[in-house]
Parts: C-alpha cells; sequence; structure tokens
C-alpha cells in the first residue's frame, strides 16, 4: 500500500515538483475540503503484456479518483499522477476514470478531472483509444446534467484535449497548462513551423487566442481558489438551483451606476463597473476575461441568487458582436439554461462586426449560436439596454422577440435599426443630394433622426421595452424581476433536440 | 472608476458612419487582410515534397491534366490543372520541399 500511495517514486516527484506542480495526491487534497477526500481502486494494476509491459508495476495506473466535499459540497473527482508513466493512459487508467465518472452521474454530482499527461500509453495500442472514446462518450452523457469541470496542471495532448473540450470550463496554470492535437515536433516535421510548446497551446495562448480555456491562473494555488469560487456560483446538478447566499448590498460608493455611463454612445466605459453597481458585494467571476474581450460573461449574485450575466464591453472594439464573442457568449448562455441560472444581459452595442475576415470565417453561423442559445433558454431572462442597441445586435441581445421575461431601458437608450449618421444617410439620401451644401443637411437630417429615434420610447411605444427606468433603480427592478420569474416554467415543442449551428 | 485614473488611450472605431472611441484589440489589429484568389497561380495548399512534376514551361494542359504529384501527410496527390491553357513557368523541381501556399506553378 505505501508503493502505491508514493506514485512514481522519489525521483520523479522530486522532477515534478521543480517546476511548480503538485503531485496528483497533494492536488486534489489541496483543492477539497480538508480531511474530505477518500479513494477509491488504489489497487487497481495495468494488464498489459506487450513490450514487457507485464513486468512493469504502474501504482494505481496513473490516476488517482474518489470521492470527496467541495466547499462542503460533495464532489466526483480524478488526477492524473504524471510521476507515473507520465500519467500516460491505458485501459485500466481510463476504465478507473469512467467508473469515477460513471459514479458523478449516477449520484448526480459534479465531476472534476485534474490532466496532467504525456497522452496515450502507446504500449496498449488500441486500447488506450478505447479508452479515450469510453471518456468522451460519459463527458457528452454527463453534458448539462451535472457541472464538469477541467484542470490542466501539466501536458494534456493528442486525443486527451478532447475530454476538456467537452466539459463546461477549463482552468489553466501559467507555464505549466500545455494542450494541443499535434505538438511542436510533428508540427516541424509534417509543416515545417517551428514554435514553442508555450507559443502553441500555453495557459494565455488557450485562454487570449483559441478560447479553449475560461479561467487563466498564475499558480495551481491561485487555480484551485479559482475552482472554489467557480463552485460556489453553480448548483450541483441540473435539478438544483445554485445555493443562495445572505444578500449583501454593492459597494457602491466604489461603483456609482449613474457616473460610469457616458451620455455619447460613441464614448467609452468599462462594463464590468456597471455589473458590480448592480450585483452583490460588487463581486464578478468573469469567465473568459481574456478572449473575446467585446462580450463580457460571468456570475455575480444579486440579492443572494446566482445569476449569470452577459454584457457587450463598448471598451474593447466599441462591443461589436463579431464570430467569437457570439461563440463565447451562446455556449455560456447554454451553461446557465441547462443549470438554472437566469440570465441578465446588459445591452450597448452598434452592431455586428464588418469585415471580410469576419464574413468568411463565418459571422452568419457563429452569430446565429447567440440567437439559438437566447430562443432556446428558458431560465428567468431579463435584459437592461444600457445605451444603444442597433440592428441585429438589438435582436440577438435577448430582445423580447427572443422571449426575454423583461426588456428594460435607460432614459437615454436608443433602439434603433443602425446608428442615426448611417439611417439618415439611408433615409434622407435625395434630400441630402440635392442640397446646395449636403454635409450640412446631412447633419441636420442626422439630428433630425436622432430626436425622433434615438431614443428607448419608439420601442416602448411596441411594447418592445416594458419600461424605461433610471439607472438607479436597476438593482432594485433586476430583483423584483428575479423574484417575479422564480417559479418559471416553460415547454418547449417535444423534440429530441435542436440542432444548433456548431 | 475612480481609482484606476490611468489614461487609456483609445481608437476610432467606424461603424454605420459613427467614429466610436474604444481600444483595438491585438488580434484586431493584425488580423489577415484579404487576398484574392488568383486562379493562374497554382499553390501548394500543404507543405509537402515534390515526387514528380510532368508539365515544362510552355506545355499546353487542359483543365484537368496532372501537373505534378505531391506527398504530404503520408498521401501522395496529383494536382490538377484548374483550366485550359499553356504553362507560363515551373518553379519546383523532383525531389523539392515546398511550404503551404508555395507557388508551383503560373499559368499564362
Amino acid at each position: 500500500m505505501r508503493n502505491a500511495l508514493k506514485g512514481g517514486g522519489d525521483k520523479a516527484i522530486e522532477k515534478q515538483k521543480a517546476i511548480g506542480k503538485l503531485t496528483a495526491r497533494e492536488r486534489i487534497i489541496a483543492l477539497l475540503d480538508p480531511k474530505s477526500f477518500h479513494e477509491y481502486d488504489l489497487f487497481v494494476e495495468h494488464a498489459a503484456k506487450d513490450f514487457d509491459m507485464d513486468k512493469k508495476y504502474l501504482p494505481g495506473d496513473g490516476v488517482i479518483t474518489g470521492t470527496g466535499l467541495l466547499s462542503s459540497h460533495p464532489v466526483c473527482i480524478y488526477a492524473q499522477d504524471f510521476t507515473v508513466a507520465g500519467g500516460s493512459l491505458g485501459w485500466m487508467h481510463a476504465k478507473k476514470i469512467t467508473k469515477i465518472m460513471d459514479h458523478a452521474l449516477k449520484l448526480k454530482v459534479p465531476l472534476i478531472g485534474i490532466n496532467d499527461s504525456g497522452g496515450a500509453r502507446i504500449q496498449e495500442g488500441v486500447n488506450s483509444l478505447a479508452g479515450y472514446g469510453e471518456i468522451f462518450f460519459r463527458n457528452t452523457l454527463a453534458s448539462g446534467v451535472i457541472p464538469q469541470i477541467s484542470v490542466i496542471l501539466g501536458p494534456c495532448a493528442g486525443g486527451a484535449v478532447y475530454s476538456p473540450a467537452l466539459t463546461d470550463f477549463v482552468f489553466v496554470v501559467d507555464k505549466i497548462s500545455k494542450m494541443f492535437i499535434t505538438g511542436p515536433e510533428v508540427i516541424k516535421t509534417v509543416i515545417g513551423e517551428e514554435i514553442s510548446m508555450e507559443e502553441l497551446g500555453g495557459a494565455r495562448v488557450h485562454c487570449e487566442v483559441t478560447g479553449n480555456a475560461h479561467f487563466y491562473a498564475e499558480s495551481e494555488e491561485e487555480c484551485f481558489s479559482q475552482i472554489k469560487q467557480l463552485a460556489s456560483y453553480i448548483p450541483w446538478n441540473n435539478t438544483h438551483k445554485a445555493e443562495r447566499f445572505p444578500k449583501k448590498s454593492p459597494k457602491t460608493r466604489q461603483y456609482k451606476i449613474d457616473g460610469i455611463v457616458p451620455d455619447d454612445p460613441k464614448k467609452p466605459y468599462d462594463v464590468r463597473d456597471v455589473i458590480k453597481a448592480i450585483c452583490d458585494d460588487s463581486d464578478f467571476l468573469e469567465v473568459m476575461e481574456l478572449f473575446a474581450q467585446n462580450i463580457v460573461i460571468g456570475f455575480a449574485r444579486i440579492d443572494g441568487q446566482t445569476v449569470g450575466i452577459v454584457a457587450n464591453q463598448p471598451l474593447i472594439l466599441a462591443g461589436v458582436l463579431d464570430v467569437d464573442s457570439s461563440d463565447k457568449a451562446a455556449r455560456f448562455i447554454r451553461f446557465c439554461d441547462a443549470f438554472n441560472i437566469p440570465l441578465v444581459t446588459l445591452v450597448d452595442l452598434p452592431g455586428y462586426l464588418p469585415g471580410i475576415d469576419q464574413e468568411h470565417a463565418g459571422v452568419i453561423r457563429h452569430g446565429a449560436k447567440l440567437l439559438y442559445a437566447y430562443s432556446e433558454a428558458t431560465v428567468p431572462k431579463i435584459t437592461v439596454i444600457l445605451r444603444k442597441a442597433y440592428g441585429g445586435g438589438y435582436i440577438a441581445m435577448c430582445s423580447h422577440h427572443l422571449r426575454a421575461d423583461f426588456v428594460f431601458a435607460w432614459p437615454l437608450a436608443e433602439i434603433a435599426v443602425m446608428g442615426p449618421e448611417g439611417a439618415a444617410n439611408i433615409i434622407f439620401r435625395k434630400e441630402i443630394m440635392a442640397a446646395d451644401n449636403p454635409d450640412e443637411m446631412r447633419k441636420i437630417k442626422v439630428e433630425e433622426y436622432k430626436a425622433k429615434y434615438a431614443n428607448p420610447y419608439v420601442a416602448a411605444a411596441f411594447g418592445y421595452i416594458d419600461a424605461v427606468i433610471e439607472p438607479e433603480e436597476t438593482r432594485k427592478i433586476l430583483i423584483h424581476a428575479l423574484e417575479i420569474s422564480a417559479e418559471k416554467k416553460i415547454s418547449s415543442p417535444a423534440k429530441k433536440h435542436g440542432i444548433p449551428p456548431f | 472608476m475612480a481609482e484606476n485614473k490611468i489614461k487609456i488611450k483609445y481608437s476610432t472605431f467606424e461603424l454605420d458612419g459613427v467614429k466610436y472611441k474604444t481600444i483595438l484589440p491585438e488580434r484586431y489589429k493584425t488580423r489577415k487582410k484579404y487576398v484574392p484568389v488568383n486562379p493562374k497561380l497554382v499553390k501548394a495548399f500543404i507543405p509537402g515534397t515534390i515526387m514528380k512534376v510532368f508539365v515544362r514551361k510552355g506545355r499546353k494542359v487542359s483543365e484537368g491534366d496532372n501537373l505534378l504529384l505531391l506527398e504530404a501527410m503520408k498521401m501522395q496527390t496529383y494536382i490538377q490543372s484548374n483550366m485550359s491553357g499553356k504553362v507560363k513557368q515551373v518553379y519546383i523541381k523532383k525531389g523539392q520541399m515546398v511550404s503551404k501556399g508555395f507557388v508551383m506553378i503560373e499559368m499564362e
């Protein structure tokens, strides 16, 4: 037993520690509540015979599995042990993982997977491929039933990356996490391109460029505290609501709501300040903070209740919707919907990002994901239009037409088919062209259009806005809207499943 | 907010005639410029090795004729002409390694 607990032995452990990594068992203990971890299948051994494998003893077959408590919530957990044969995945290693996954799904508790593995155990051939497949299948089965969290604390390469990709949240740590399908060496041989592991699939790359990871940390310790924070916002499974916390007021001295958004729709501001001005204790857990920053997503509490927040970010790229921001928000919305988390949408956007690269990258298809996700969501949906909502962007950001339960607008909100300048140019083209001074005439017509249409009252006259509210009232009204929609239940038409554009 | 008074330099981003002040992310600034496809250039769609070249400068070819054989990713692929015409120039020879996008043959 002592042998099994030692993993790969002193030398391998020393190597692991030298690069700032904890051992697999230490990681589980650091993450879970003290003395709550119970390990299973410690004595499982591999059964491979080829390539002299029968002479090798691999403690626990390179993976630790068990159950425990995370901030008093029960969880199933596994951690690959890099000190044992590089954490390579063989058949019994995979069986241990799938067994704990089956447990998680049966017991309806969250699953946490700590990945630190060199990849498939080549000596076990097709059996290691089978192992991956069995894991992917279960990730998919569990999707939307229990929260699944992947923690990448080492290499995660080749087929192995698809398990995290199928889960809900991926945590990475700088200089430790490495994810890719084909590594730098293969790329060099086949394609002739040279790149370091860090540049190809390091933590920053996956947070900033690919959007594969959701949370970035500088150390394993920071990563574990992020996981605990996330766990506090989400329920155990899809039949529960997230735990309710004692309500707290926002830090209104620091985040004064009526001073954040400039009246001029062309001026930027940080929408996260608005979020912090309305949520409990001004505490906002941003998800995918570094990717597609023109949209902000994350969890907060309002009156003690978890909400998922989606907000355009005028600070970055004027807050436009594009391929990446649509994709980012759509997946988040689907998570919230699956786990009974009400959605609060804050709108301030000029429309979709124009460009050949966007069109060719499929902004139609990706933009459609956002429409799909909002339309499909049956959790309470509350929208606040802070300033401008133009064109397709107005529709996409959880308008009444996508069945928002409440749409509020601040007094300076502009709900229009496009910005006043563009609209005036089209509507009054003839007058502008015929004028002695077209520029002067354009200015007059823009002002005319602004006065008539750049306000929330045209949309309100059609009932597309339920109420025009003062910024200071926002939190109060959100609390009321959440309260009144707490028992919301809608049934969608009977179907096996929809076909979202992904 | 009040505590972070760092001056941010904003760029201008124009949409539908409206000029917004905002930050343009690096990825937006360095996005790939569109290059129209030139049907007269036969480029390598994947990096690989030239196994055989079937045409020479000045040779007349029909649409669908084999121009060369490219080996990449353990597969050999015949690269065929997408037009009928004359070969203007051949930039490759047998055994040569080509990178992705390398112009191998130019048609007149």
